[in-house]
């Protein structure tokens, strides 16, 4: 079965995703505590623009307005009832920039985490989480989003959940999970970890990765984890503008675009298919990443060094995948 | 290895035994075995406030070690804190009869305009799981719901958390209100959060800032015991 990223993915080397959502919301004026969805509903010419940023700025692809756009998420903000309007209008903004750009690009049907535990160690059910998956997943089609596009996940379990809702929908999708603690992610998840829950699934996504994390550099050793597997699949990797800072009052992002171009570059010779950025990634930094992929290049994956010498060190001493969980410590119960 | 388990009679082990079991069955989150200990213990004339204090909050302080080192990761840490729970479960009305010292109370929620509570929640299961009583105000808080907390439950503890660069500030807005009002040395205020750092706490007037969870629960305990033993001498 062929869809509008198969396609594209058949024919190039390589593609540019989108940067960040909430860093170009705030900078439209955004205030600290409102749901970013509900600016599908009442700033429709806002949601236009941060679309048209990322198009202006050379992606092939872009995510809909509709991170937290599950029946959890927008609860907090007592508008569950409102998820297959709200998915539905952040897709059909989506579409109509797409189609207006005069090129093929692709519209990802944003779908974040819930923000609940599961089952067994926390209250959500596997039931209860396909079903806000699939009730967002069909609003983000019936919009016109040519795929779904899962992101942030940090439990096996989770993601396990989304690719069930995306097959109960029939929908091609692409899963990103965040690694942000000691190179793993929340839940415990290492890079090869991923491969294996991946492609293990019934209905396996086009392209997997990471996104979100801590630092650019952080990023590309978990993509280098990836490849170390020998995976064939589609590798994504949308790492944030370097890591923010707290200056006189203000959000500074350490990445300049400059750095982020860098980092595009090393994201391709790691192994990564599809490039983007995540937090603080404004459209200037879309343009210089773009340059670069089209100008340099593919070189050799970069040693962990060169990464540090090229965006900084890393955020922990290695990426978690060495090792077993257990430590130093005994788990089996004490006989004696 | 299942039947060589099951041939573990927790009732036969000596109290010396016993403990150091208790913090493995609890680093393993195997809550029917915590609660057939507490009761053993208790069956056995311990005093609510030593299984508490020795077997359950020893064995989630090492729960925490590893979770910190990077060894134990969100789910084994929920884990023993589920199993904690069910012993803290029997303990807490023989502590409450028995006229037991508090380990503490905590208010905590996310500050106004953040609408982000996972790192929040952690915080909130592992300090239960630590023994502590924890009011989850939840996400967006103004100050005056936190203020209006703290009147209501008194707690040790005033914890607040933000995820964003653009709404970290407002933690600073509530210890400003609560210096104002003359109660800001009554509570220790921990603050915590992905942008934040030790500067920043100590720029804002906060008493500590705590890097992770498992940091959380530590510098807390730390905390309670100085503001007991001032209560104590003065």
């Amino acid at each position: 079965m062929t869809n509008a990223l198969s396609e594209l993915l058949a024919s190039r080397d390589w593609l540019l995703t989108d940067g960040a959502t909430g860093t170009n919301l705030f900078a439209m004026g955004l205030e600290a505590g409102e749901s970013p969805e509900t600016w599908n509903l009442t700033e429709r010419a806002k949601i236009a623009a941060l679309y048209q940023g990322s198009v202006d700025a050379g992606s092939d692809l872009f995510l809909t307005n509709s991170f937290g756009g599950n029946a959890s998420r927008l609860k907090l903000h007592d508008l569950q009832d409102r998820v297959g309007e709200i998915n539905r209008i952040a897709a059909e903004i989506g579409r109509e920039v797409a189609d207006a750009s005069g090129r093929k690009i692709i519209v990802a049907g944003s779908v974040g985490p819930t923000g609940e535990i599961m089952e067994p160690v926390g209250a959500l059910s596997h039931a209860e989480a396909v079903e806000m998956f699939e009730e967002q997943g069909r609003a983000l089609l019936d919009g016109g989003a040519d795929i779904l596009w899962l992101e942030t996940i940090s439990a096996p379990e989770e993601y396990r959940a989304a690719a069930e809702a995306f097959a109960n929908l029939n929908a091609p999708w692409v899963g990103t999970m965040s690694f942000d603690t000691a190179g793993r992610t929340m839940m415990g998840v290492t890079s090869p970890a991923m491969v294996e829950l991946v492609e293990s699934l019934p209905n396996a996504p086009l392209a997997f990765g990471a996104n979100c994390g801590t630092g650019a550099s952080d990023i590309l050793r978990t993509v280098l984890g990836f490849a170390a597997t020998g995976t064939t699949r589609p590798i994504v990797s949308k790492g944030n503008a370097g890591i923010p800072k707290y200056m006189d009052g203000h959000i500074h992002y350490n990445g300049t675009p400059e750095l982020m171009a860098d980092y595009a570059e090393m994201a391709r010779n790691c192994g990564a298919k599809i490039i983007g950025g995540c937090c603080g990634t404004q459209p200037e930094h879309l343009r210089h990443m773009r340059e670069a992929l089209e100008t340099r290049p593919k070189g050799e994956a970069p040693s962990l060094e060169a990464i540090v010498a090229a965006l900084g060190d890393f955020t922990s001493a290695d990426d978690g995948s060495k090792g077993p969980t257990e430590g130093g410590r005994e788990r089996t119960r004490r006989r004696r | 290895m299942a039947d060589e388990n099951d041939d573990l009679i927790l009732a036969d082990l000596s109290d010396d035994e016993l403990v150091p079991q208790i913090h493995d069955d609890l680093y393993d989150g195997m809550k029917p075995e915590i609660e057939e200990a507490v009761h053993i213990l208790l069956n056995r004339g311990w005093t609510p406030y030593d299984i508490l204090t020795k077997a359950l909050v020893e064995g989630m302080r090492i729960v925490g070690i590893d979770f910190r080192d990077g060894i134990l990761f969100v789910p084994e840490v929920l884990l023993a804190a589920n199993a904690m729970k069910a012993g803290m479960f029997i303990l807490k009305p023989l502590l409450a009869e028995t006229g037991a010292p508090q380990l503490g109370k905590m208010v905590i929620g996310t500050v106004k305009g953040d609408i982000h509570d996972i790192g929040k929640n952690l915080v909130s299961m592992m300090m239960e799981g630590a023994g502590f009583e924890v009011r989850d105000l939840g996400i967006n808080n103004s100050v005056e719901k936190y203020l209006e907390a703290l009147e209501e439950d008194k707690p040790d503890i005033l914890g607040m958390s933000a995820l964003l660069t653009t709404t970290m500030p407002y933690m600073k807005v509530v210890i400003d209100t609560m210096i104002e009002k003359g109660m800001r040395d009554d509570y220790i205020v921990l603050v915590g959060g992905a942008p934040l750092n030790e500067e920043f706490s100590k720029a804002i007037g906060a008493d500590a800032y705590c890097r992770d969870a498992a940091v959380a629960v530590e510098t807390a305990k730390e905390y309670v015991l100085r503001k007991h033993n001032r209560a104590k001498a003065g």
